[in-house]
């Protein structure tokens, strides 16, 4: 279901806690394989449950209560904007709106194309480079004024 | 010891109790969800909120741990206010309609917001709506009214061993659910029904049955093992319409098994036998219970003038009570000299019955076994034979002991545990091994009988766990199960098995999955060919189905094929009528009469019947009555139940220690030769297990019960037969043949084809753990 | 962004060079010698722990507890596994310092951490790192691996017979982890669910073992605290609020950044260092210490200092530092209805009065803002807030009640205005 390479992260990440608490490593399990995959299916949760010797219920426990875990297709480039307080005082609403209007898609949307899905984040820990955009959960955009926005989607295939 | 007062009444309680637990002993009622005594401490739903002084904030009862000298207020204006506040909260999303839910009546929160009042005004925004959850046949959702409390999560965590429910999601959005498309298949998941103090729970076959205050309740006792687990039958208009656990804290908790909790549906099913039948000449006639006793004692009598006792064979299924067994062996054997009585279920090695020394039994109470250190089962698939001693066993180990399983089948335990999985045949050698391995470790004298196997490897897990726990001193505790019971080398296996246990000091035992083994043994009166291997002109069965309850179907199939008359004492429609003279009699099941039991620990327990008989059965004890009478056997005429007990076991409540008794009295111990035919693993599904059980719908529509339904190989045997995963394939034992799905178990044995004691179709099938030959259907 | 610092944290550190955060710059400007210092010098435990004490280092992550406090609560003779974590899992709204830290200076934590470890007799530790910030996981990741190629993190360190094991654990987006009992249950890869304590970390914490858990930025200035001594560091800031306090603006001012600065400093002073109100507004209000401390209003603002004592006198908490700062365009129903928001998503879920009751919070404020509320709504919140706070298993419920509470204290006149004219007062 995954690859050698993903399962050879997951391998290297069960090394970091003892030997009994294979379940530590079922966070960074869900990850390599959405990374993978791009989001987590039924199969996936029960593969990566099968995988540490888990119940798939506790995997999926998990994959439901950590908000960057996909458990529906998203767009090839998730955009996650951070609508907090202190990122709203500096744009962070305003960032969402242009990206809406631009993608034409509302919160939770894919593109008729698939390539964009647009998402509301919460504090993202980077307030003071507001606005922040996430671009599939891994990589931080910062200061995202609309020229800055129309730049990263420029770069974007 | 530490000092506490609550609401100002004093007392002492043990280090480490908590606020809840001491105001329980003072009778003191602190209202409570997640709070349960043999669950973890959650402390979620916080409905446990009481006042303590110097706490600037109320404290969860339930999880504040007593300290010296603490004064508790439950009932203050801080703590009530506390509760209420809770009580709101937990109201705003719960449905207000008591009336039409299924738990109304009995349901935790509609009590506690009884006493809270008018809570609902102050909100006005519109209710959470949660989807209802396919958690399978045996329980139904309405997870709308769940209140989050986690109870049936951590069960099926801590208590069942598997987390097959849990709470996904998060904050308002968590939804309490089993992993998608997976329903909930442990075998006593059913007390989640009880745990949930709501009615997001409830049983799906009692759904919208009854009322809880239209229900009367009568006490009970478990006929599907020997664990003896209390219930309560609750009945509606003289039918049991649900059954739930009596506490009895030294032998079922507060737990039942689904097998208990469910099987009641057989009690009304259409295949009740409601009237007394005759077959004669073919033709099937109900009949009154006079004409139907007299032509069966002048069937019984001419066939005893024609042929002799010994052309008769008389099988009782060993869940009978007490009051049964006893009148059987009164009556066939001791009355008319009947040689050939079995009361032993699916035993085949008789002479565990002719050299034991007394009655086997656990070997210790029930308590005594959960404070072992380390548990030996052997031979024994113990989750599904005695599904709560399973669950004990895995509480202990959660608590720090050990477990070793020996035995042909994975019996996934559901816990931590060193297993080894050997062929049925190789059982017997495989525990000389190790206890030959054992002894020498501890640097024990060796009995020479230990010595008929060789050595393991010095780091076998197995022997180095025992020794371990033997070397400091630990309690060991050998249990043997339905494996060793059923196996053609039974008698070899308990022998060594105790000469080992007596080696390191170990509790030696057994573990039986039927009601009353341990009745049976006592009351049984020499059976002198109880395996039926010569043909009997007339077969009388007493609470069984003949074929599926025997330890060889294929014979048993001949027999009743073959047999001149047949006559069936059991509360339900027979199979077929198939012999010249049949007569099907419709006796009480446990539900129906007054009788007892005695559990694996020697432990006897009366009860009464429920409801009142079902048409016109009659309880069993007072057909044989009837029947000794008609037949001038003298000492028939019992007034009572109580009468038969009182002259089956006198006043006794548990049996005593020198009648309870595992000592095999046996020199010579011979190990059979290895070879690699193909050998059957033949268990008792646990839906399968009885007569009653079998019946049952709803169980019967459970994960459990399908897959059985399947030839499991693992995947080198299936290979060197050049069959497939999935594949069709053909069994056959001695001759005969039968068709079935082939499934890849990798937890079995080489060479080895798990194929249920019992199941549709089967009874062409011998020996439930000898040879068996497979091939691909073409 | 900016990143100014009066040196402890980021002591030295040139935030213009991209490598900044390499274990060869960190060693330049005095990294490690603190470690060096204890085992080369073999100091004993208790000399270490009492320096930190010493110190009056409090916690950074919110609640201010006195660090060496809780390390001497560490049982230190406890045969077995013994635990040492690091919360990184900033997600405070308004907070961003420990981002930094592990960005631009992660040796320092390391250093930290390693020396928490041999204080406490820990070898094995894990920094738990927030979910959105993967870049700088994978950044803490690298340092670690220059650590452990050093010598200084793993078996036998700096041949000094004691061995310490560091690994991070990358978080997937919950705030709720930043509770350390959530963490706790995180890391051992389940729901962050918040434990109720006691049993307290300490003696029941990771894997059920004795467990000491602080924040990214407590263990940070460690290494300063070895290397200069308590007592300087005691200095930098006021008695009972020792050091330099990192501090997160965000929000209306020219600047936004991370400000490290004594303990003590006068909020107008660090406002300047910020330079002052963007676009030339002016000041409403200041959410002082992350989203769940409550709001002060500019004038009672201007008159603190940054420190512990100072802003719990005014009514608020210092908390992790974050500092919100508001300017007059901003209508208070609109900044609590997403701060309520906020909450309301991020309860875990398993106390009912957070569970039901920050939802219940959120949709009362939510339709107030929509000119939907009545007059009973303001008292409504109140008493329900009365009902959640303090009665949760974790700080969270207080959490998301104080935001009400403080704005409801000092900007009622806005919340009645928006019941009584269905719309709002600023816009
Ligand atoms: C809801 C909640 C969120 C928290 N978030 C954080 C956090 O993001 N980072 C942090 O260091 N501490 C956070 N804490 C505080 C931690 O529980 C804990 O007190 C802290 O990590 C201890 O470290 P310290 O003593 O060094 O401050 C949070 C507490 C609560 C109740
Ligand atoms: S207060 Fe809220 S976040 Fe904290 S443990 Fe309870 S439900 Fe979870
Ligand atoms: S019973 Fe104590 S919090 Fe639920």
């Amino acid at each position: 279901m995954l690859t050698a390479d993903s399962l050879f992260q997951i391998d290297l990440e069960l090394k970091k806690y003892p030997e009994s608490q294979k379940r530590s490593a079922v966070m960074s399990a869900l990850r390599i394989a959405q990374s993978e995959l791009g989001w987590l299916s039924q199969d996936t949760i029960k593969f990566v449950a099968g995988y540490l010797g888990l119940m798939p219920m506790a995997v999926y426990e998990v994959a439901t209560f950590y908000n960057m875990y996909d458990l529906a297709p998203r767009g090839k480039y998730k955009l996650t904007v951070c609508t907090n307080l202190p990122c709203a005082l500096s744009g962070g609403e305003d960032a969402l709106d242009y990206l809406k209007r631009k993608l034409s898609i509302s919160i939770g949307e894919v593109t008729a194309d698939g390539r964009f899905s647009l998402h509301e984040g919460e504090c993202m820990g980077a307030c003071g480079y507001a606005p922040v955009v996430l671009v599939n959960n891994h990589s931080m955009c910062r200061n995202m004024t609309p020229q800055a926005i129309d730049s990263m989607l420029a770069e974007f295939d | 010891m530490l000092e506490i007062e609550i609401d100002g009444k004093k007392l002492t309680v043990p280090d480490g109790s908590t606020v809840m637990e001491a105001a329980e002993a003072v009778g003191t009622y602190i209202p409570h969800f997640c709070y349960h005594k043999k669950l973890s401490v959650a402390a979620n739903c916080r409905m446990c909120l009481v006042q303590v002084e110097k706490a600037p904030k109320p404290l969860p009862a339930c999880a504040t741990p007593v300290t010296d000298g603490m004064r508790v207020f439950t009932k203050s204006d801080l703590a009530v206010k506390a509760q209420q506040g809770v009580m709101e909260f937990l109201l705003i999303n719960h449905p207000l309609d008591c009336p039409i839910c299924d738990q109304g009546g009995e349901c935790q929160l509609q009590d506690l917001a009884v006493g809270y009042g008018d809570v609902d005004s102050r909100f006005s925004e519109v209710k959470r709506v949660v989807p209802n959850k396919d958690l399978g046949p045996l329980i139904s959702t309405d997870m709308t009214r769940c209140i989050h409390c986690t109870r049936c999560v951590r069960f099926s965590e801590e208590i069942a061993g598997a987390q097959e429910i849990g709470m996904a999601g998060r904050g308002e959005h968590s939804e309490v659910m089993s992993f998608i498309g997976l329903t909930v298949d442990s075998e006593i998941s059913g007390n989640v029904i009880d745990l949930c103090p709501v009615g997001a729970l409830t049983s799906k076959p009692f759904r919208y049955q009854a009322r809880s205050w239209e229900l009367s309740r009568r006490k009970g006792v478990s006929p599907h093992d020997g664990l003896g687990s209390n219930l309560i039958l609750q009945t509606k208009g003289g039918r049991v319409v649900r059954v739930l656990p009596r506490e009895n804290e030294s032998i079922n908790e507060c737990w039942i098994s689904d097998r208990d909790r469910f099987s009641y549906e057989a009690l009304m099913s259409s295949e009740r036998l409601l009237t007394p039948e005759l077959t004669i000449g073919g033709q099937v006639v109900s009949t009154s219970w006079d004409s139907a006793l007299s032509k069966v004692a002048e069937e019984i009598k001419g066939t005893i003038e024609k042929f002799g006792a010994d052309s008769i064979g008389v099988v009782a299924s060993p869940n009978s009570t007490v009051e049964e067994l006893y009148l059987i062996n009164k009556l066939f054997g001791g009355g008319l000299g009947v040689r050939a009585i079995n009361t032993f279920g699916r035993m085949s090695d008789y002479r565990l019955v002719s050299e034991s020394e007394g009655v086997r039994w656990l070997g210790q109470s029930i308590s005594e076994l959960r404070q072992s250190d380390l548990f030996m089962i052997v031979g024994s698939d113990l989750r599904m034979e005695s599904p709560l001693l399973a669950q004990q066993i895995r509480q202990s180990v959660k608590r720090g002991a050990e477990l070793c399983v020996l035995s042909p089948s994975s019996s996934k335990q559901l816990c931590r545990s060193v297993e080894r999985i050997v062929r049925p045949d190789e059982l017997l050698s495989s525990l000389v091994s190790i206890a030959h391995s054992v002894v020498v470790k501890i640097g024990k004298s060796v009995p020479a009988v230990l010595q008929l196997a060789g050595l393991l490897a010095d780091d076998d897990p197995m022997v180095e766990a025992i020794a371990k726990v033997a070397g400091r001193g630990g309690r060991i505790s050998i249990l043997l199960g339905e494996q060793v019971e059923n196996s053609p080398q039974a008698l070899e296996i308990a022998k060594v098995a105790s000469l080992f246990a007596e080696a390191i000091s170990a509790e030696f035992g057994w573990s039986f999955a039927s009601a009353n083994k341990v009745g049976a043994q006592l009351l049984t009166v020499d059976s002198a060919d109880p395996t039926f291997s010569r043909q009997r002109k007339m077969l009388i069965g007493f609470g069984v189905d003949l074929c599926a309850d025997s330890p060889n179907a294929q014979l048993m199939s001949h027999q009743v094929r073959a047999a001149d008359a047949l006559v069936l004492f059991s509360p339900f429609k027979p199979l077929s009528h198939v012999a010249p003279f049949s007569a099907s009699l419709p006796v009480a099941p446990f539900s129906e009469t007054g009788g007892s039991y005695i559990n694996i620990e020697g432990v006897v327990q009366a009860f009464n019947g429920a409801v009142r008989c079902a048409g016109d059965a009659r309880p069993g004890w007072k057909v044989l009555r009837v029947l000794g009478n008609l037949l001038s056997i003298p000492g028939f005429d019992y007034q009572s139940v109580e009468d038969v007990r009182r002259a089956a076991l006198g006043d006794l409540e548990k049996l005593s220690s020198s009648t309870l008794n595992n000592s095999i009295d046996v020199e010579d111990v011979r190990i059979n030769e290895k070879h690699n035919a193909l050998i059957r693993v033949g268990d008792v599904p646990i839906y399968q297990s009885d007569a009653v059980v079998r019946r049952s719908h709803s169980l019967q529509e459970t994960k459990l019960a399908g897959c059985s339904r399947l030839a499991r190989m693992n995947s080198k045997t299936l290979s060197s037969l050049m069959i497939n995963h999935g594949d069709n394939v053909l069994v056959s034992q001695g001759g005969a043949e039968f068709s079935i799905v082939a499934e890849e178990d990798d937890t079995l044995p080489d060479f080895a084809v798990a194929l249920p004691a019992v199941i549709d179709g089967c009874g062409v099938l011998g020996e439930l753990y000898g040879p068996i030959s497979v091939k691909k259907n073409m | 962004m900016t990143v100014y610092t009066k040196g402890v944290v980021f002591d030295g550190v040139d935030f213009d060079d991209p490598d900044c955060w390499k274990l060869d710059r960190y060693v330049k400007r005095g990294g490690y010698a603190a470690l060096r210092k204890i085992i080369e010098g073999s100091i004993s435990q208790d000399s270490v722990i009492a320096e930190v004490k010493l110190s009056a280092l409090r916690g950074r992550g919110g609640a201010g507890f006195p660090t060496g406090l809780k390390w001497s609560f560490m049982p230190r003779q406890f045969p077995g596994q013994k635990y040492l974590v690091c919360n990184t899992d900033e997600g405070e709204p308004g907070t961003f310092k420990d981002k930094d830290i592990i960005e631009l200076n992660p040796h320092a934590l390391i250093e930290g951490m390693i020396i928490a470890g041999y204080a406490m007799g820990i070898s094995v530790g894990y920094n738990y790192i927030h979910g959105e910030i993967f870049q700088d996981y994978r950044r803490f990741e690298a340092a670690l691996q220059e650590a452990r190629d050093a010598g200084l993190l793993g078996e036998n360190i700096l041949g000094s017979g004691f061995s310490f094991q560091l690994y991070a654990h990358h978080g997937y987006g919950a705030y709720i982890c930043g509770e350390e009992t959530a963490l706790l249950e995180s890391l051992e890869g389940k729901k962050g669910q918040p434990r109720f304590k006691p049993p307290f970390p300490a003696s029941f914490g990771l894997y059920g073992k004795p467990t000491t858990i602080n924040n990214t930025e407590t263990f940070a200035s460690v290494p300063f605290i070895i290397r200069e001594g308590g007592q300087k560091f005691l200095e930098l800031g006021k008695p009972n609020n020792g050091g330099t306090k990192l501090f997160s603006i965000s929000g209306h001012v020219s600047r936004p950044g991370n400000y490290e600065v004594p303990m003590g400093m006068p909020f107008a002073e660090l406002l300047a260092l910020a330079g002052g109100m963007r676009d030339g507004g002016k000041l409403k209000a200041v959410i002082p210490g992350g989203s769940s401390a409550p709001v002060l209003p500019a004038q009672i603002m201007m008159d603190v200092t940054m420190d512990y004592d100072s802003i719990s006198k005014a009514g608020s908490m210092l908390g992790s530092g974050a500092v919100i700062v508001m300017d007059e365009s901003v209508c208070m129903v609109k900044a609590l209805r997403r701060l309520s928001y906020f909450y309301y998503e991020e309860s875990c879920g398993q106390c009912t009065p957070c569970r039901e009751g920050t939802g219940w919070l959120y949709r009362i404020v939510d339709r107030i803002e929509r000119g939907e509320g009545s007059l009973g709504d303001l008292d409504l919140l109140e008493s329900l807030g009365k009902n959640i706070a303090g009665r949760t298993i974790c700080a969270l419920g207080d959490a998301a009640v104080m935001p009400v509470q403080g704005m409801l204290k000092h900007f009622r006149d806005e919340f009645l205005f928006h019941i009584e004219n269905k719309r709002c007062l600023v816009h």
